[in-house]
């Protein structure tokens, strides 16, 4: 794969990884309880009791095996579970039927937090945690300079970490996190928060941790960060596996779950009006010269043909494309708004033609989503996946983009 | 594959899957996993301790007022002015050494109620045995009372009558019963707290009864001697059998010199080896109902 330069994790592969984490047959009740004091429960005895408390499972008989050495994103509306699997797994929470085993140093950092005493300074919560995941505290006091480097905190580390923003607690919990050395790092939501140069450093570490045969586990919303970093993914909706396998057909999946809950809540909301009125129906690609399937090579035309149809008229709408990498990276896209394409009023049925010359693409697989717009921009429907074509590989170049390059020496 | 990963994973391995969170083993395993984590039990105690005197002026002379008031006005209204005194010679070191050690009940109990509620932060975030939150109360509330032994010894001192060593051996098991019953009461509370919310309040009460259930601010032969011969009778077991009632008695024996041996019931060190067996089943008990509740604290809190 030569789309991009970093050391592809793609190319190492785990064979005979033992197992790390196991979660077999696992379900969770919560009883939502109204009355929660002595005097409540004494005034609502029995059977009146009863009707005060509510059974929600967080999670359905869920069963995943997590091989050493990989990163498994876990995807899903919220309230599908996710963190509630991430906390049994963590062993916060215990499951209601079903166990969970696991081997190997755990570090979790659950919902932006890790554990810090709010009345504490950074540096004690540091030996406070360290202590918690089982690390002695000269060990601690050896690795403590590396933490605070990493972390960014400066002089406040000698402040109480109640007076922290949300991204310096993030960024401090998250080196207390890597380095306790864990063979097991459960991650939720941390990522979400922190600058952009912090989110370059965790990346870089976890990619550092994907190279040293650590287990990752991820939550997270962001859909890119999954396709990009993890392995293999799970998609959950409300408590049950709903599919699990590769990060990229996960991602697809979740939003196809995403799409019918926004079509469920639009038909909610106005249930005389049709929730998907639009749709793109069919994309077809043609490279001249080429055969149907075979790979293109830099300097070919490609062609794009969508059908769209609309159940009532449309008068004035908007197409368009977006071609994406492997790894959810937008490389090229656009719309008949931004290239000055008018379309005629839609009746029914249409298909629009898109002819993109000269391509000068890097090696890899690409995606074609293509969409139906409003006036406005705003999407009607949208076809992902549509398409697909493979651009042939050149070891003379890396990258996403192929440039004619031509390099020489400058005497002195 | 690189080395590190082969090492890595040669070393996940050897080692066997455990169960996420509580390991199975009982209360021997649940013993056996708070002395592994006993560093961080250590780090706990000094937290709280830290933070409980952090911003205050007086720092840890707050512990000392408390009580030395409270024997001040005991001296004075219930010794000079009620007349207390006249039956009991040495009353302060009496009433002292009685606040003193039911301090260290009554601080272990209310401690350890609010301990798995005040470290929600903590107990959602990260697994540890939970056991350790009111663990933590108990070692806070050791500590102080180790402080105001420290002036209970001085006070003998000033009064010239510091306990021999025959009276000293009444020390530890007295302290044991307490700590016992205090522990087992501890555990159980903090676990009902955080279903029931208003354990506090019931814990408050139940200190109060305590406290005056005790022969701290009066005598045992007070009780002995009103109770013998009489319709109440029968109350004179239980009120002496009652646990705190024998570690009272016990530190009496221990640091107040100026009572004979009339102000005892007979047998007092076998009723309290007795006590001390009885609360250790107590304390398993109460470890059992914990360890059964404890699966579902993350979510209650």
């Amino acid at each position: 794969m030569s789309t991009d330069n970093i050391l592809a994790v793609d190319d190492v592969d785990f064979a005979d990884a033992p197992t790390v984490v196991s979660v077999k047959n696992v379900s969770k009740r919560f009883v939502i309880r109204r009355d929660n004091s002595l005097k409540e429960r004494i005034v609502t005895l029995g059977r009146a009791g009863r009707r005060h408390s509510e059974d929600f499972w967080a999670l359905k008989d869920v069963t995943l095996d997590i091989p050493a050495g990989t990163t498994i994103g876990l995807l899903g509306p919220n309230g599908s579970g996710k963190s509630t699997l991430l906390k049994v797994i963590g062993g916060i929470l215990e499951p209601t039927t079903g166990e969970v085993s696991r081997r190997g140093r755990l570090a979790a950092l659950i919902e932006l937090g890790a554990g810090f005493h709010p009345d504490l300074t950074g540096r004690e919560n540091v030996y406070l945690n360290a202590a918690i995941l089982g690390i002695t505290q000269e060990e601690a006091e050896a690795k403590f300079d590396d933490i605070l480097l990493f972390s960014g905190i400066g002089d406040f580390i000698d402040t109480q970490v109640k007076f922290y923003s949300s991204g310096m607690y993030v960024r401090l919990a998250f080196a207390v996190a890597i380095h306790t050395d864990p063979d097991v790092l459960l991650v939720d939501e941390v990522l979400a928060v922190g600058d952009e140069q912090f989110q370059k450093k965790c990346l870089d570490k976890i990619r550092e941790f994907q190279q040293q045969g650590r287990t990752i586990v991820l939550v997270s919303h962001s859909l890119g960060q999954v396709q990009e970093l993890c392995d293999s993914a799970v998609v959950l909706h409300h408590g049950e596996v709903k599919f699990q396998g590769s990060a990229r057909h996960a991602v697809k999946n979740f939003r196809e779950i995403l799409e019918g809950r926004r079509v469920a809540e639009a038909e909610a909301a106005n249930p005389d009006e049709d929730a998907t009125p639009g749709s793109v129906d069919k994309v077809e690609i043609a490279s001249p010269g080429r055969a149907p399937g075979e790979e293109l090579r830099p300097g070919d035309d490609l062609v794009i043909r969508m059908t769209v149809s609309h159940t009532t008229p449309l008068e004035e709408w908007n197409s368009g494309f977006k071609i994406e990498n492997q790894h959810g990276h937008l490389v090229y896209g656009t719309d008949s708004r931004k290239i000055g394409l008018v379309h005629s009023p839609l009746h029914g049925t249409t298909t629009v033609e898109y002819r993109l010359d000269d391509l000068q693409f890097g090696g890899g697989p690409y995606f074609i989503h293509c969409f139906l717009a409003k006036k406005t921009g705003e999407h009607i429907a949208i076809l992902r996946e549509a398409a697909r074509f493979v651009m042939a590989d050149d070891d003379r170049h890396a990258g996403m983009t192929r440039v004619a390059t031509a390099g020489r020496e400058l005497r002195a | 594959m690189s080395s590190t990963v082969s090492e890595r994973f040669a070393r996940l391995r050897d080692e066997p899957m455990i169960p996420a969170g509580r390991p199975a083993g009982g209360t021997w395993g649940s013993v056996r996993e708070v002395f592994q984590q006993r560093q961080l039990l250590d780090l706990l105690i000094r937290r709280d301790l830290k933070s409980r005197y952090k911003d205050s002026a007086l720092g840890f002379a707050w512990t000392l007022i408390r009580p030395l008031v409270q024997l001040g006005i005991y001296w004075l209204i219930l010794g000079q002015i009620l007349g207390s005194a006249r039956a009991i010679p040495e009353f302060a070191i009496y009433i002292f050494a009685g606040l003193t050690l039911y301090g260290l009940f009554s601080e272990i109990v209310s401690g350890a109620t609010g301990s798995v509620v005040a470290n929600a932060g903590l107990l959602k975030k990260v697994y540890v045995p939970r056991e350790i939150y009111p663990l933590s109360a108990v070692g806070g509330a050791l500590f102080n009372f180790g402080i105001q032994l420290v002036i209970l010894l001085i006070a003998t001192l000033a009064f010239r009558s510091f306990p021999t060593f025959e009276n000293l051996m009444f020390f530890l098991p007295a302290t044991l019963v307490i700590l016992v019953w205090g522990t087992a009461l501890g555990i159980l509370l903090s676990a009902l707290n955080v279903y029931l919310r208003d354990m506090a309040y019931l814990v408050e009460v139940l200190m109060m009864l305590l406290m005056w259930a005790s022969p701290i601010v009066y005598s045992w032969q007070m009780v002995f001697s009103r109770a013998t011969d009489g319709p109440w009778e029968w109350v004179l077991p239980i009120y002496t059998n009652n646990p705190i009632t024998l570690g009272i008695l016990g530190f009496h024996r221990a640091f107040w010199t100026a009572g004979g041996p009339e102000q005892y019931p007979d047998h007092l060190m076998l009723r309290m080896g007795i006590a001390i067996l009885v609360g250790l089943v107590a304390l398993f008990f109460c470890q059992r109902v914990f360890a059964r509740l404890q699966g579902n604290f993350a979510q209650e809190i």
